[in-house]
């Protein structure tokens, strides 16, 4: 089971208490980018076997939506942080570089 | 003018603890920005306590202030006083960005008295309620069964459950089912 701990109210929710946002920190193509811009913002998602980050809602909570980084192979969770941000915020960035040195690198 | 109805009608049961419907209540959503201190002040002087902290519920006698989301208050009156309540609040909080509507009728609250509260919610809840994470005086909300609701302890041996009117009979139900059947411990 996946518990995600809000930022905004410190409540530890299971999953079953969150709603799904999909990946976090997506930047959508302006229009004068090319198709091939848009398709791959539609469509070609990277979907690394480990570090994600993702946008999730205190649905059965306090209704906020937020970000959290975790690993989708173990489980997990190296933080959960507010979603008034474009990218992630150095604390996370910090355990990121500490528990997955290779974080940043996208698989073939 | 007309009586109040509430969702069941005052319906009670008992079992591992005693249920029942709670007589009307004056109920009153204020969103808004929670930091402000002309908002602040005038919660804090209709409701006679103090403004609740992140996930606290601030009880006085009559009325209370919950604390429900980063922009969101549940505010607990007298049902009679619900309407000078709101004029107040609307008269105090003119300049500022608020939304302050009248929940009575679109909210139910069911009681939960006895030593067994904390078992009973636990079959329904995910909701962590060991009494060092979740004590008197601070308010959960989280889904009960399939249903979104809030509770929060006003003692140990008191409970209090508050969710959508329109699913007031399936919580009750739900609630009843798990007090129903031989004692746990």
């Amino acid at each position: 089971m996946l518990t995600l701990t809000c930022p905004y109210c410190g409540i530890k929710s299971d999953e079953t208490e969150l709603s799904p946002g999909g990946q976090a920190h997506l930047v959508r193509p302006d229009v004068e980018s090319d198709d091939e811009a848009f398709e791959s913002y539609l469509f070609l998602r990277p979907n690394p076997k480990g570090v994600h980050f993702e946008r999730w809602r205190h649905s059965s909570g306090c209704g906020k939506w937020f970000h959290a980084a975790r690993c989708t192979m173990t489980l997990e969770v190296f933080g959960t942080y507010s979603a008034q941000t474009s990218e992630p915020p150095e604390h996370i960035i910090a355990t990121l570089d500490e528990r997955r040195p290779n974080w940043r690198q996208v698989p073939e | 003018m007309s009586d109040p109805q509430t969702a069941l009608g005052g319906q009670t049961a008992s079992g591992l603890v005693e249920l029942s419907e709670a007589t009307p209540r004056g109920m009153i959503s204020l969103r808004g920005d929670l930091n402000d201190a002309t908002l602040k002040s005038s919660v804090e002087k209709l409701t006679g306590t103090e403004f609740p902290g992140i996930g606290q519920v601030s009880a006085g006698q009559q009325s209370a202030a919950c604390w429900m989301s980063p922009d969101e208050l549940m505010i607990f009156v007298s049902h009679q006083e619900r309407y000078e309540a709101l004029t107040a609040l609307r008269d105090t909080l003119t300049n500022q960005h608020v939304l302050i509507e009248d929940m009575s009728d679109a909210r139910a609250i069911i009681c939960l008295k006895g030593d067994l509260c904390r078992d009973v919610l636990g079959k329904l809840t995910p909701a962590d309620l060991r009494a060092s994470i979740l004590p008197p005086g601070r308010l959960r909300r989280t889904r009960l069964g399939q249903v979104p609701a809030a509770f929060w302890f006003r003692d140990e041996t008191k409970a209090e459950v508050l969710c959508f009117r329109s699913v007031a009979k399936y919580v009750f139900d739900l609630l009843e089912m798990a007090s129903s059947g031989p004692p746990l411990r």
